[in-house]
């Protein structure tokens, strides 16, 4: 019976969606910039190449190299905490902020304008000001004078790492503040009448029926952020260098610099490859983690 | 639907054709000769300069197109490699040179050039000639590393400024009970690094110890006096030379010469840019006459010669073997026949850049900055050598490794012994 069900169904879906033929530009660019270039990066991995003269393949030495440094198992170790790190900083923060943002109050409107400034700044900006603000010399530290607060933010190796997540995350938080707040605004008031009814109070509220209606923004906000996260470059790249002492030199720097500062683009190209091989790992596994492949409208199965 | 269609597939293609053609365009193809140069500091007196030429040569119309410093270095590369190189190539000389000319890409200028390398001062000129045949001419400043100091700061803490390593060795504890930081350095632009490290070796051993290193010679890295002067920097390190904060201090800001102006520290190492950036940011301080200058020590028992300077002597004209033969021939004509007049020289004077030639004494004596650039001019002619900048002058590839692991030596994360080894394993890859 399902079947008979099911298949009529799927064959009006088919008909009434557009022909491949709509698609053809977006796949063709996708094709074009896409994959022929990341075709060429694989090629490229079995290559030595410095940028100059011509690349001549070197099979699988180049990979064995860059598997063996330690340059790369720092660089992969430091993107898994950057990673990891940067969302268990961001996650709440931006669920909390966006479930705050997304009350109706005239003061929470007005801050939310605020907290949403950050993303309007360009990073290279965001960077250079945040060095300032960070400097031995001229920053918060000799401004405020308080012993407690570390008189090197970005030179000291040992806490680099976790002064840039913050200032990646003070980047991005209100980007999924805003996911969330959009995610909130869109569960019905009615849910809540009815819990209210129930006599939940608001820490239930929020556990019971806020975070259960929020999964799929959940989803939606955390893909974007690992796998957001796994290859962000350009803030850390303003802020330090991959330095100091190689403290923040995380995979895409690692690649950056091993491709345009010493001119290894095999290397490069090898590091790129990793880089895409664990990002489409990343995605897919949430993916499935998720199920959002079987997502189907939050209302209909509510 | 079969009409829907074909507009569909007619946009797509239409949409690819657009991007193609755009693309096209960017490339250019004409026979007008190209330049690239930089942005900032002297690099607008040699735009005006082509231009200049270009509206009084018939036939010649140069196509000028200027880049920031780190953005031009990646591009040029990339674009010589490629075949796509412009007319007339900036550059550095050093490891970079060798490597271009080792492929071909450059073109003989040996002949136009003859006329110019009479007026230019040989320590610097010399760079852009390889095995006897000149591949690249000095454009614009010299840029000698000197040490910058507060006179007042000085003078509070009962001190002058140092001439010998040791006299440097004893102002040390002398400014920070002061509670000044003796020197400045700007740790995080990782490059100022090497004007300590350099100047050190270049005392210790002479010229020929990084001229072994560039030759691409085994184990050049361990000669005993690069030893020595990495083991002097981290004395430094640990006497308390320097800034605590030092490697977060950053050069593109200005914040090590800053630092100086301020009096919060003694002095700074510096190139002689930061001459016009302090005159820029401060002017007050400039004008007080507190800022004094002088070379970098002697060092007592070193081999080699204390007149000898470190820095970058310019940048250099190169022509790409790429290029047309007509546009060669415009390049090659303004080399020949325009660079360095009388206009130019002037112009960089003006802006308080040194220009590499012989014979500018009174010239400098008419400008505002001749107290500086009649020092750093006497310092250059002077100067048994004027050695390249050790990031300019090594083979592209050891470049970033050199800096890292300098930085780790004076982050004294890595002994002076460690970084041998882990150069030399650079060396000839």
């Amino acid at each position: 019976m399902t079947q008979t069900v099911t298949s009529p169904k799927s064959d009006a879906r088919r008909r009434q969606g557009p022909s491949f033929l709509m698609a053809l530009p977006a796949v063709l660019f996708f094709g074009l910039f896409a994959l022929v270039p990341l075709a060429g990066v694989v090629v490229l991995s079995f290559m030595s190449w410095d940028g100059l003269g011509t690349p001549s393949f070197n099979g699988l030495d180049t990979w064995f190299r860059i598997l063996q440094e330690d340059q790369t198992r720092n660089a992969l170790w430091l993107t898994f905490l950057f990673v990891v790190i940067s969302y268990v900083f961001q996650a709440p923060v931006a669920l909390l902020l966006g479930v705050f943002m997304a009350g109706q109050q005239k003061y929470r409107a007005f801050l939310s304008v605020l907290y949403f400034l950050p993303l309007l700044f360009s990073s290279v900006a965001v960077g250079i000001t945040f060095q300032t603000l960070f400097s031995p010399n001229y920053g918060l530290s000799p401004a405020l004078g308080w012993d407690w607060l570390p008189a090197q933010w970005l030179g000291d190796p040992n806490i680099a790492l976790l002064v840039v997540i913050f200032v990646v995350g003070w980047c991005f938080v209100p980007f999924h503040s805003l996911l969330y707040q959009a995610g909130v605004r869109q569960i019905p008031a009615t849910i809540y009448e009815a819990a209210t009814i129930d006599g939940a109070g608001r820490m239930r509220q929020f556990f019971s029926l806020t975070l259960p209606q929020l999964r799929y923004t959940i989803i939606t906000s955390s893909t974007l952020m690992l796998v957001g996260s796994l290859t962000y470059f350009d803030l850390v790249f303003v802020l330090t260098q991959g330095g100091p002492a190689g403290a923040t030199r995380i995979l895409p720097l690692d690649m950056y610099i091993t491709g345009f500062r010493e001119y290894d683009m095999g290397g490069a190209s090898a590091i790129a490859v990793i880089l895409v091989a664990v990002g489409v790992t990343l995605s897919l596994l949430l993916n499935k983690i998720s199920g959002s492949s079987r997502m189907e409208s939050d209302k209909a199965g509510a | 639907m079969p009409a829907r269609r074909t507009t569909s597939v007619v946009a797509g293609l239409s949409a690819v054709s657009l991007l193609a053609l755009s693309a096209c365009g960017g490339s250019g193809g004409d026979e007008n000769p190209d330049a690239w140069v930089l942005n900032g500091g002297v690099w607008p007196v040699v735009e005006e300069d082509l231009d200049r030429y270009s509206e009084e040569t018939e036939g010649v119309d140069f196509q000028v197109e200027s880049f920031a410093n780190d953005v031009y270095k990646e591009r040029i590369r990339t674009a010589v490699g490629s075949g796509e190189a412009p007319t007339m190539i900036v550059g550095w000389t050093g490891g970079t040179l060798l490597e271009y000319v080792e492929e071909d890409y450059l073109v003989d200028i040996t002949e136009q050039t003859e006329g110019l390398q009479d007026r230019l001062i040989d320590s610097v000129a010399d760079n852009g000639v390889v095995d006897g045949t000149t591949y690249a001419v000095p454009m614009n400043n010299m840029q000698p590393v000197v040490l910058y100091y507060n006179r007042q700061v000085l003078a509070d803490a009962g001190v002058e400024a140092p001439t010998t390593w040791q006299e440097l060795m004893d102002v040390v504890p002398a400014l920070e009970e002061q509670g000044v930081h003796p020197f400045s350095l700007a740790g995080n632009s990782r490059w100022p690094y090497l004007m300590w490290a350099s100047y050190l070796t270049d005392r210790l051993g002479g010229a020929e110890v990084f001229e072994a290193v560039v030759a691409g010679e085994e184990d050049a890295w361990s000669h005993p006096a690069i030893i020595e002067a990495m083991e002097r920097c981290q004395e430094l390190v640990e006497a308390g030379a320097f800034d605590p904060g030092f490697a977060s201090v950053s050069a593109d800001q200005n914040e090590d010469g800053q630092l100086v102006a301020d009096g919060e520290a003694a002095m700074v190492l510096q190139g002689s840019w930061v001459y016009s950036r302090l005159l820029q940011d401060e002017p007050d301080f400039v004008e007080s006459g507190d800022l004094g200058f002088t070379t970098f020590p002697a060092v007592e028992g070193g081999e080699g010669d204390p007149s000898s300077i470190v820095g970058n002597p310019a940048n250099f004209w190169s022509i790409s073997a790429d290029a047309s033969e007509e546009q060669q021939e415009a390049a090659s004509g303004y080399l020949e026949d325009s660079l360095f007049n009388e206009e130019y020289v002037d112009g960089m004077l003006e802006t308080g850049n040194l220009p590499p030639l012989t014979g500018l004494e009174d010239e400098i004596a008419e400008t505002e900055d001749q107290e500086f650039l009649g020092f750093a001019y006497d310092a250059v002619q002077e100067a048994d050598t004027f050695q390249l900048s050790w990031d300019q002058a090594v083979a592209p590839s050891q470049v970033q490794p050199l800096l890292e692991n300098l930085e780790k030596v004076f982050l004294q994360e890595m002994s002076p012994e460690e970084f041998a080894e882990e150069m030399n394993a650079t060396q000839g890859q």
